[in-house]
């Protein structure tokens, strides 16, 4: 599957309270969340993304709460996936589980500017930065992580476990 | 093997295993709030399985957002309760209730060699009680309410060896901000941290569920002790279930052992806007604040409150500065009432509130203005967490947060005559 879109960049360390606030947990429609997205750290964020667009940041992206809105809200916004340095923890399962991709690659994520066009090719990994003309490939998910990505998330990946145990 | 890897292996089936594998690993205890919950909720009806694996090994808390701050917080609140009560879950309603972190271990439902997972990130508190407990997603939880396992993978283990004596003040909350403020906030990021030393072996309890809770502040996937005197007399009287102490072998394989020296480490403050970018308070400057929280699941038990009404205690909070305090539950705030420390707040010129988590994530009771500046006993002082983008949140302990109430600026206790 090919993703394209124009990226935007952060910095390192950025939180779910970034992310959404928590003032917003009280919404549960990935919709309503999507029209919080960044507020805090990039007010024009929902103005301007686009469906495609990709978030490129520094490391540990998503640290902080186990908020599962956090990547629902970027999902729902229209961002087709993340890459970063490095995510934190929990965010990185609470993606795979819901079927936001993210791509851990340095280079990637050091190459590619704020409006740079970005294109990605999940199966292998591949980023090409086609502003720069750069191609990057990014760290491949262990196998197990695998197997629920192409499930299409945790659900749909127990669903076929627990019907197969039947 | 560590004791985060024992633990993992004893749930797993396994004889042995070793950072980096991927494990089927059966949960003790499955835990989610109002504002995690309604998301499980979802996802567990989205499987298409009618029942919980076991109804007595999950448990749902309205703690965040309860009592009730608004509609729509009772629209989840209601979504949760309407939820636990068909499937006869654990729950506990606002009058019995209190912080996810402070019940659970209260109520005995956490024990020594167990697994918890919790769709909340501070799950990872109760490593104090030499538990493996971790925070995830509210899909996980889902997954984990319905099945009873979740994956895992092993977590490599960095060992934190604390020295010698602290400090009158310096408590739980010093030595793991001290430690952030030393590794960073993915200084351990995937990572198990492991409490060792003479200093966390004299801390009582209270202050290990601290260092604990705080171990997702660097990262961590989750925060250890082994168990000792000071655990077993905490759970007696709190549970007849049986419980397994997993000690960590010898030649444990560490990723890393990291040593401090405990009596040169000050009471510590953690400034705006990430937990690791501590001061020691002697050099925290007279910064001047308008608001301080004393709770949470950080701070918010018994020793936390003794600690801030021996501050507290015949003296006033500056006229120009609000001071909240939240008892972490309503075991708590008896206690509380029945020492005399409510009274001692409340004549100091506190606000004291029923047991939530409210202010600490922005969400009610003490919320702030732009340029509003809050010393808290809480966890995060992430941009906006407690307010206002334009507002900060300085991290310390109770006795910085009384000792800062008083004097109307950030202070040590040391400063207060």
């Amino acid at each position: 599957m090919s993703l394209k879109g124009k990226a935007f960049k952060y910095g390192s360390h950025i939180d779910t309270d970034a992310i959404i606030p928590a003032r917003h947990l009280n919404l549960v429609e990935p919709a309503d969340l999507a029209r919080h997205c960044m507020e805090d750290i990039d007010a024009g964020f929902v103005s301007r993304v686009k469906n495609g667009d990709i978030i490129v940041a520094d490391i540990n992206f998503g640290c902080g709460s186990s908020r599962e809105h956090a990547p629902v809200a970027i999902k729902a916004s229209g961002i087709s996936c993340v890459i970063a340095k490095s995510f934190a923890r929990i965010f990185f399962r609470n993606a795979i589980n819901i079927g936001l991709p993210l791509l851990e690659c340095k280079e990637a994520a050091e190459d590619i500017k704020a409006g740079d066009t970005v294109e990605v090719d999940l199966a292998s990994g591949s980023i090409t930065n086609l502003s720069s003309g750069k191609t990057f490939t990014s760290k491949a998910y262990p196998e197990f992580m695998m197997q629920i990505v192409q499930a299409g998330g945790l659900v749909e990946h127990t669903k076929k476990k627990l019907s197969g145990a039947k | 093997m560590t004791l985060a890897e024992k633990i993992l292996a004893a749930h797993s089936g396994k004889a042995s295993v070793s950072a980096g594998d991927f494990l089927s690993v059966r949960t003790d205890l499955v835990l989610s709030n109002d504002i995690t919950a309604p998301i499980a909720i979802r996802e567990f009806e989205r499987l298409g399985v009618a029942r919980v694996f076991d109804p007595k090994k999950i448990v749902m808390v309205p703690d965040h957002f309860c009592p009730n701050k608004d509609i729509q917080s009772a629209e989840q609140a209601k979504m949760m309760r309407d939820f636990a009560r068909k499937h006869k879950l654990v729950y506990f309603e606002v009058g019995e209730m209190g912080i996810e972190h402070v019940i659970l271990p209260e109520k005995g439902l956490v024990l020594p060699g167990e697994v918890v997972v919790g769709a909340d990130s501070h799950t990872c508190t109760y490593g104090a009680l030499g538990a493996f407990a971790t925070g995830m997603g509210s899909t996980d939880i889902a997954i984990a309410m319905a099945t009873g396992e979740i994956w895992m993978k092993v977590p490599p283990t960095i060992k934190f060896v604390f020295h010698g004596k602290p400090g009158k003040w310096v408590g739980g909350k010093d030595l793991i901000l001290y430690l952030i403020g030393d590794i960073g906030v993915d200084g351990a990021l995937y990572s198990a941290l492991e409490f060792h030393g003479e200093a966390v072996a004299k801390l009582g309890m209270d202050g290990r569920f601290t260092m604990s809770n705080m171990a997702i502040e660097s990262g961590g996937k989750a925060g250890l002790f082994q168990v000792d005197d000071k655990t077993r007399s905490y759970l007696k009287g709190r549970t007849s279930r049986k419980y397994t102490e997993y000690r960590p072998d010898r030649d444990a394989a560490y990723a890393r052992v990291i040593e401090y020296d405990t009596s040169k480490i000050e009471p510590q403050v953690a400034f705006p806007h990430l937990p690791s970018n501590t001061k020691p308070i002697s050099q925290a400057g007279a910064i001047a604040i308008d608001q301080v929280v004393i709770g949470s699941c950080t701070n918010g038990r018994m020793d936390d409150l003794r600690i801030a009404a021996s501050i507290l205690k015949g003296r006033k909070v500056d006229p120009n500065l609000r001071l909240i305090i939240l008892p972490g539950s309503q075991q708590v705030y008896l206690d509380a009432l029945k020492e005399g420390l409510i009274e001692t707040f409340i004549r100091a010129g506190a606000a004291v509130s029923t047991p939530t988590c409210g202010p600490c994530l922005g969400g009610y009771m003490g919320i702030l203005a732009a340029g509003e500046r809050c010393v808290s006993t809480t966890n995060r002082n992430f941009v906006g967490r407690m307010g206002h983008v334009k507002s900060e949140v300085y991290l310390a302990n109770p006795a910085v947060a009384a000792a800062s109430a008083i004097a109307g600026r950030i202070a040590g206790p040391e400063e207060i005559k």
